[in-house]
């Protein structure tokens, strides 16, 4: 079709950062027909950082912190508190839990993912076990906080994990903080540098307790009373918060024919999703941490990303290039970019650093906390950086990503000029999808890629 | 008013925090910390803070028209049709 593309309804399935910030660009970008707007919890788009950091600590409530509009939205129709159940591509209509059938031209996914639960139902039920994810989980941790508590575990240390252990020691709570890696940020930022945000656990009185898992939450009564861990040790607590990770909000796509799965939605790096049979759409569009996009500056890869600037650009790239003429369509190609306080330490990062195999420490110093470090690939190109309390230089080093430079030499006279491995744990062999996909047809030129339904065999092809 | 923060965009100048200190705040040495719903009364405050960042990370709703608030979201989806 040419030039400005004729869509008349569009619909946005995700009601947080990328879907908002989706919205606000379509109607920046001139889009005047029907925006609607379907996210499953009732809240308006809040943002999802804070709840970790200045909610947590206290000083933010927890319905505290909803995104401005940056864009007038006009007349959108917000459809909040029934979540998408599934998406009917031949039909051209989304279809909510309650039966409502919403149709589109073009629809962008953003349903985003939610908190991975502990794998145990009647001990995840137990009072006192919390995830950190929406506004209303904030709430509920921060009544036990506030109730009294003697002791949190946080389960995982990841950056959520990290953050919640910080806001407990603010507020003067013991906090053990187990984790299944030798470090906490291992699996983001590798074993250098888990070394030296393990030392700020420590040093801020955090039990820290790698290279064990929790292998059950013990309770009385209902509640939550202590963690039985691997090593044999028990640790008596009030509160057990579940930091293992997210889980992508894709179910809902699995009759849809798009490729998507544990893994989140392909999409090219033009934000348009993947089909079953390795077709891109052209009326699908998918942002924010349920994308799995191929990068151009990553070999290609896909890349699932949660961090706060993806659901932000890539909301911006998707929007854009669903009403745009085709041949001005852009990639989402900008580097990632993350950040986290925890302790008192601004820590960011950029680029990719778990695609890295090596390290090395270019400003600052580890032991003091405050450094900036790059990460190399196999072939000594620069990958991602991290920077502990150096945030000024991560443009610098955003710059070399971006022009694919050599791993830089230490910028600090004093440190050492090799690199040293990044000591990344070995990535888990995830299946892509739950239902096998199978190649069907017999001429070679007729044939097409489906994927098979729970039960169903091959044979039935 | 509504606010938000691009910190991958912030390099912790504090100019905010010291316009602003009631809502924005330095943890450590360069983490920002900042209230997302600012009481109205911080409104003159806050927008000082905005302009005066030295990198304008912070963007706020002050400017977009009121009429916005005509898309405050349904509380259920029965509208749908």
């Amino acid at each position: 079709m040419p030039g400005k593309s004729r869509a008349q309804r569009i619909v946005i399935v995700g009601a947080s950062l990328a879907g908002l910030w989706g919205a606000a660009t379509l109607r920046k970008e001139g889009f005047d027909g029907v925006l609607t707007i379907i996210g499953d919890e009732n809240d308006p788009p809040y943002d999802r950082p804070p709840l970790t950091k200045q909610v947590l600590t206290g000083w933010v409530a927890p319905d505290h912190t909803v995104l401005p509009h940056l864009e007038p939205l006009g007349d959108t129709r917000w459809l909040l508190g029934t979540p998408a159940a599934h998406l009917d591509r031949r039909a051209g209509e989304v279809v909510l839990a309650d039966g409502t059938r919403v149709p589109y031209d073009l629809v962008l996914i953003a349903t985003g993912v939610r908190n991975r639960p502990w794998p145990v139902d009647e001990q995840a039920t137990l009072g006192g076990v919390c995830g950190v994810r929406t506004r209303g989980d904030a709430a509920r941790l921060i009544g036990h906080l506030e109730a009294g508590v003697s002791r949190v575990v946080v389960i995982g240390a990841g950056f959520t994990g990290s953050e919640v252990a910080s806001a407990c020691r603010h507020r003067g709570i013991d906090v053990t903080v187990v984790e299944q890696a030798q470090a906490p940020l291992t699996g983001a930022l590798g074993g250098v540098v888990g070394d030296v945000a393990a030392n700020l656990h420590t040093t801020n009185g955090v039990d820290l307790r790698c290279g064990v898992t929790v292998d059950a939450l013990e309770g009385s009564g209902g509640t939550f009373r202590a963690a039985a861990l691997s090593d044999g040790t028990t640790v008596d607590a009030d509160v057990a918060v579940v930091a293992l990770g997210g889980m992508r909000n894709t179910e809902w796509l699995a009759d849809s024919g798009l490729a998507s799965g544990p893994l989140g939605v392909a999409a090219d790096a033009g934000c348009r999703a993947v089909a079953v049979n390795g077709l891109v759409t052209d009326d699908v569009f998918v942002a924010g941490d349920v994308a799995r996009f191929a990068h151009p500056l990553f070999d290609y890869q896909f890349l699932t990303l949660e961090h706060w600037e993806n659901a932000v650009v890539g909301a911006q790239v998707a929007a854009r290039n669903m009403i745009c003429a085709p041949e001005d369509r852009r990639p989402h190609a900008c580097v990632p970019t993350f950040w986290s306080t925890q302790f008192g330490v601004n820590i960011k990062s950029v680029g990719v650093p778990s695609l890295a195999d090596q390290i090395i420490v270019t400003q600052g110093s580890t032991g003091a906390g405050s450094f900036a470090a790059a990460y190399g690939d196999c072939d000594g190109r620069i990958v991602g950086a991290v920077t502990f309390d150096h945030g000024r230089w991560i443009d610098h080093y955003r710059g070399l990503i971006e022009r694919a430079a050599a791993l830089p030499e230490p910028y600090d006279a004093d440190l050492p000029d090799k690199p040293e491995p990044a000591r990344f744990p070995p990535h888990p062999a995830a299946t892509y999808h739950g239902p096998t996909v199978v190649v069907t047809g017999h001429s070679p030129t007729r044939m097409d890629a489906v994927r098979l339904p729970d039960g169903r065999s091959a044979r039935d092809y | 008013m509504r606010v938000v923060v691009d910190l991958a965009v912030c390099q912790g100048y504090a100019q905010c925090a010291f316009l602003a200190p009631d809502a924005f705040r330095l943890n450590g040495t360069e983490g920002l910390m900042y209230q997302p719903n600012p009481s109205g009364d911080l409104r003159r405050a806050v927008l000082r803070a905005v302009a005066a960042c030295p990198v304008q990370a912070i963007s706020t709703d002050a400017a977009v028209p009121a009429a916005t608030d005509a898309s405050v979201p349904a509380a259920r989806a029965g509208d749908a049709r």
